[in-house]
């Protein structure tokens, strides 16, 4: 079914270019216990994709593998929200996209966790442990920076500041949504939305930060629209596959 | 995950320990004179009874613990730079995955490492402060470059295999903590080693650039991997001492012997050539014999000439200086919600 790939594909992504984005800190956290928090997530992430990706080569039983999915679409194929592919900046950007993205994450697993559709709702399952503790992990940095010094304080409120227009394209659906949610199988995000903003306010009220007013809002991501950084993260994530093409590692 | 009130528990543990040893070294020293003492430390360890972090020890063989897990500490820590350096372009999900559970691994074990060292009276950052002045070394395997993904695979394979055979009689090392991390280092490492070996293999049974891609690698890495070892016996100054106290139970040219006639077999298996012209089955030795190795390039590459030193050392200072001020509002934060819970 055309939507339910699509469907899928739009999860697979998030967690895979997110993933790679986390990923870009091993060897280089502000501490080692940190480093090694990091790379476990980036580790969870990248393991969601491997099994949405695998669910969306089935499900578009067109032959292409979860690797081909990953490694050989163009970045107009790609579905990953906007949020997601931003740069990593410094440790107080990595960790306002990393907490805007679990805040999300775990309520919509959550709930696609009751998913008609097996497979879907096994995944959501299993990426659900991990993801509360992606969220704990994010929430407790937002309080310690927005609480901690002045320096971090300012950081991380201008990280807030530079992310928040894209949090408005976690909530966006359209009609593979619409189809999906009247078969029982996809999320209403609607729902999931007042969920999210309670925890973000919850968090924000204990760390002295401030969502900023968000005058036009950044979408596309779902539809292939992207920002610029996204090119050359495939460019590196996908050299191996495009330079020896349909060999085996 | 981070926990800084563990990090202060630590440290005030570790005070309390030092405190505790310092008394009980004194109080003892009274009772019997230094000889005495070095008398019973010696009778213990030749009856292997582990030594424990309040028992007394000869100061030297404490520094000589400290030198060599903090290096190896370090070592696990600059080693996560070269394979981390291909974590974004592995080529497919699995290798992906694999390759960042395995530079996790290595972080875990410069973890235990580091509080292994800790548990002899060092402090952590003082000793990674010393990682970034230059004055500690590390293994001088980490300051060649990972340029092609076949490196992924050699680095397990050579540089895991010999670790492996330097490690595993550590996990009989005299000294209780390390041995003891050196356990679930070691096992961790041999799975290391097998996946390496696996990428090898893949890419040696694969098409004709990813075999030349494998050969490549292998000729690249063999010598450093056999420097490893350190220098020939009669030119290794801790060795002796070290032997004497079972810290070290083979020598290192033992070790790389035992590593070569290992390694050999493995290359013939999958198809590889070990880049050594002098390379001989020793019919009398039941060993190979094998060509000089370049120490000239050995002493250059630990007294921080390699190719990628600078850049390794660096990459572990930027981290250390760029996270100041999130360890800053860490602990800032920590205080003010210990007094905000006095007030309260």
């Amino acid at each position: 079914m055309k939507e339910l790939f699509e469907y899928t594909l739009r999860m697979a992504d998030d967690s895979l270019i997110l993933g790679h984005r986390v990923s870009e800190w091993c060897g280089h956290g502000p501490i080692l216990e940190e480093d090694i928090a990091l790379t476990n997530i980036a580790l969870d992430l990248v393991g969601q994709a491997t099994n949405l990706l695998e669910y969306a080569a089935v499900t578009e039983g067109s032959g292409r593998s979860a690797d081909d999915l990953a490694f050989l679409r163009f970045d107009r194929d790609f579905r990953n929200l906007l949020l997601v592919e931003q740069k990593n900046g410094d440790f107080a950007v990595t960790l306002t996209r990393q907490f805007f993205f679990d805040a999300f994450r775990k309520p919509f697993f959550e709930a696609l966790a009751q998913s008609k559709d097996e497979q879907l709702a096994a995944i959501a399952e299993k990426s659900l442990k991990e993801t509360k503790y992606h969220l704990k992990h994010s929430s407790e940095w937002m309080i310690r920076l927005g609480d901690g010094t002045e320096e971090s304080h300012a950081r991380v409120q201008q990280a807030v500041n530079d992310l928040a227009r894209f949090t408005e394209e976690l909530f966006y659906m359209d009609e593979v949504d619409q189809k999906l949610i009247s078969e029982g199988i996809a999320v209403d995000l609607n729902t999931i939305k007042p969920i999210w903003k309670a925890h973000v306010d919850e968090v924000f009220a204990e760390a002295n930060l401030e969502m900023p007013e968000i005058k036009w809002p950044q979408k596309g991501g779902r539809q292939g629209m992207h920002s610029e950084h996204l090119g050359y993260l495939l460019a590196e994530m996908q050299f191996m596959q495009r330079a020896y093409p349909g060999m085996e590692w | 995950m981070t926990d800084f009130s563990g990090l202060l528990k630590r440290l005030t543990l570790l005070f309390v320990r030092k405190v505790v040893h310092l008394y009980k070294s004194f109080s003892s020293m009274k009772e019997m004179d230094i000889a005495e003492l070095e008398r019973r430390f010696q009778e213990k360890i030749d009856k292997e009874i582990k030594i424990e972090p309040n028992d007394w020890m000869p100061e030297q063989y404490r520094k000589t613990l400290i030198r060599q897990i903090s290096q190896h500490a370090h070592s696990e820590i600059v080693g996560m730079l070269p394979e981390g350096n291909w974590i974004t372009r592995a080529p497919n999900l699995r290798r992906k995955a694999v390759l960042l559970a395995k530079v996790q691994d290595e972080a875990g074990h410069g973890l235990y490492l580091y509080s292994a060292a800790e548990t002899l009276g060092a402090d952590r950052e003082q000793t990674i402060d010393d990682l970034h002045s230059g004055k500690a070394k590390y293994s001088s395997i980490f300051n060649y470059p990972t340029m092609t993904w076949a490196d992924m695979g050699t680095i397990g394979w050579l540089v895991d295999g010999a670790a492996i055979m330097n490690q595993v009689p550590l996990c009989r090392c005299s000294y209780g903590p390390y041995a003891r991390a050196m356990v679930r280092v070691c096992k961790e490492e041999s799975f290391h080693q097998r996946q390496g070996f696996e990428i090898v293999s893949k890419l040696a049974n694969g098409s004709p650039e990813q075999k030349a891609m494998a050969q490549d690698s292998l000729n690249r890495w063999w010598w450093p991997a056999l420097m490893m070892f350190g220098p020939n016996d009669d030119h290794s100054p801790n060795s002796a001492l070290s032997m004497k106290w079972k810290i070290k139970r083979s020598t290192n040219d033992e070790l790389r012997q035992q590593f070569v006639d290992i390694t050999v077999k493995q290359a013939e298996m999958i198809g590889l050539t070990i880049p050594d012209k002098d390379l001989k089955w020793n019919e009398e030795r039941q060993s190979y014999d094998f060509g000089e190795i370049n120490w000239e390039e050995f002493n250059q590459v630990i007294s921080g000439n390699g190719p990628c030193n600078k850049e390794r050392v660096d990459a572990r200072r930027n981290a250390k200086e760029n996270g100041a001020w999130v360890r800053e509002a860490a602990m800032a934060h920590a205080e003010k919600r210990r007094s905000r819970k006095e007030r309260a």
